[in-house]
């Protein structure tokens, strides 16, 4: 259920995106789903792709700092109100949301959203026994 | 003018005298004192009979800040505790600081070669002098302070800081003279072109600088934006503080108080006398210290002995300003900080080799230490919350460390150049010259 993202450290300065991607394009890396976090002095380049191994491998080798961390990737339906009431659960069970972001394509039914949360067995069983679809490793990297 | 007349103008044989007789005295005090000292001199076959002349100090082991290091707290010490009225530190190159200490008769010989030394720069029993050194470990404010009051002038102990009341007070109190670091007295100078406040409204006379080295363009930019005469004063910590030399008027070369100290210009690498004019590292011996005595400890300050006698009269030999040292320190805000001591805080932090460099600038006329960090897996969180952690943890152990404030940046790995493989640890932009 857990899905693996990549987090890259990046200076605030121009072209480190595109260091990034440029390595990943070479390797044929596809990206799933990505956000920045940033601060004025550095950001956090967050990835979902298509073969978390081979990428972190190649960051690495390119001199990148580069870890894997889990996290969990949610379908709920694309209208008004889904992801208000996916947020209301973690809540009602006392678990606190590190940071989300919503992915590039679509899945079957609806949208797709990845969640780190601090304590992700347990956010994925309240999920789970809520009816709220967690979409596995293949059917992520494979979107 | 002169506080002692008779011991800085003192003929130089009779000055040799009382040196030789006084280094006699110190190389027996060091000798059944300390265990450091005598295992040294034996290393060499040497007695302290063997010093019949005042060539014999060539002969004498060097003291390095190693063996100070190797003996702390208290193990260079040449007198019981009980004697011991005051003790001073400053840091050390891998965390642990060096200490000093002081009998009374130290305290009151310190005094004296402060009053000596300001009288020197120019001060009177009638100044006001603002006493801008930071009071505490470090020997600046005190050192200062006692000579001042030994003068029998008006001391304002108001320490480093809070500039806009140091310019209020400057001006209510009708201080004088000025007594702090040179970076620190041009930013006085630049507060109070932002307070609108002109050197005509102020009685500042002169100014008394060190702690750091400087140069001639500094002074001349001091002299005119504070429209005083300032004068270059050299001390450390190891051999006494503030006072062990210091420019009289004629600010050709900084007067060494020969009845205290002896001076010699050394070549670091092999440790060979230098001829006066030479550049090598300055070696200093103290003649009266009883609780800390220091047989040729070698300053890693750079200067030379200059050549001929000053118009001024006193006989004492005078050195070049300080134009550099021998090691990786460096001097910030007045602050000694080695690159070691970063590294030994970063060690602490991502538990493996740390990249890093240390960007010392100059803003304004205050200095900046920046610590640029390479985030290694180790490091990296992938929460903002996480880095901005690291980064404040970073800030706050460095700032303990190092005793001046630090910016942290993190910047990605291999952004700090290497060369042949070793990063680049110091850039200073600041300019002196």
């Amino acid at each position: 259920m857990k899905v693996k993202q990549l987090s890259v450290f990046l200076e605030n300065k121009s072209g480190r995106l595109a260091a990034v991607t440029r390595v990943l394009a070479a390797r044929g890396i596809n990206i799933r789903a990505l956000s920045i976090a940033d601060t004025s002095d550095f950001g956090i380049l967050r990835l979902i792709v298509n073969d978390p191994q081979s990428a972190y491998q190649a960051l690495k080798e390119a001199g990148f700092t580069v870890t894997l961390t889990e996290v969990i990737g949610v379908e709920m339906p694309d209208r008004p109100g889904a992801l208000s009431s996916i947020l209301a659960h973690l809540e009602e069970a006392k678990i606190n949301i590190e940071y989300l972001y919503a992915f590039l394509g679509r899945g079957d039914n609806g949208a797709l959203v990845i969640f780190r949360v601090e304590d992700l067995d347990k956010a994925i069983e309240v999920l789970t026994s809520k009816g709220v679809k967690i979409l596995n490793e293949e059917k992520i990297y494979s979107l | 003018m002169y506080w002692n007349p008779k011991y800085e103008c003192l003929p130089l044989e009779e000055l040799y005298e009382l040196q030789l007789e006084r280094l006699k005295v110190t190389v027996e005090r060091v000798f059944y004192n300390v265990p450091h000292y005598r295992r040294a001199f034996q290393e060499k076959g040497l007695e302290p009979s063997d010093i019949k002349s005042l060539e014999d100090l060539s002969k004498l082991p060097f003291t390095t800040k190693d063996d100070l290091r190797e003996n702390y707290p208290f193990g260079m010490f040449a007198v019981p505790m009980s004697e011991v009225v005051r003790l001073h530190s400053s840091s050390g190159t891998t965390g642990k600081p060096t200490v000093v200490g002081y009998t009374r008769r130290d305290i009151d010989v310190w005094a004296e070669l402060m009053a000596r030394a300001l009288v020197c720069g120019g001060a009177t029993r009638n100044d006001i002098i603002q006493n801008a050194y930071g009071y505490g470990l470090f020997t600046g404010g005190l050192g200062i302070h006692y000579g001042a009051e030994r003068l029998g002038a008006s001391v304002i102990p108001i320490s480093g800081g809070n500039t806009r009341r140091q310019v209020m007070i400057m001006k209510d109190f009708g201080t004088t003279v000025l007594t702090c670091t040179p970076s620190y007295a041009l930013h006085i100078a630049e507060v109070m072109e932002e307070m609108g406040v002109s050197p005509e409204e102020l009685k500042l006379r002169c100014g008394i600088f060190g702690a750091e080295p400087w140069s001639e363009n500094m002074r001349k930019e001091i002299e005119r934006r504070l429209k005083i005469s300032a004068v270059d004063i050299y001390g450390l910590s190891e051999v006494i503080g503030p006072g062990v030399a210091i420019e009289c008027q004629e600010k050709n070369g900084l007067h060494i108080f020969g009845d205290h100290f002896l001076a010699e210009v050394i070549d670091p690498a092999t440790g060979e006398v230098l001829p006066p004019g030479q550049m090598g590292e300055l070696v200093l011996t103290s003649l009266t210290k009883e609780a800390f005595p220091v047989i040729r400890y070698r300053t890693r300050d750079i200067t030379a002995i200059l050549p001929g006698e000053c118009p001024c009269g006193r006989t004492g030999v005078r050195i070049a300003r300080i134009t550099g040292r021998t090691d990786d320190m460096l001097i910030i805000r007045g602050v000694n900080v080695f690159p070691s001591q970063v590294e030994s805080v970063l060690l602490q932090f991502g538990g493996t080799e740390p990249h890093y460099q240390l960007i010392v600038d100059r803003e304004g006329s205050l200095d900046t230490l920046e610590v640029q960090v390479e985030v290694s897996e180790g490091l990296f969180s992938d929460k903002v919350r996480g880095l901005e952690e690291l980064e404040r943890k970073l800030r706050l152990e460095l700032e303990s460390t190092l005793g001046i404030n630090v910016k942290v940046t993190l910047v990605e790995p291999k952004t700090i150049a290497r060369s042949e493989g070793k990063a680049k640890r110091v850039i200073d932009r600041r300019k002196l010259v």
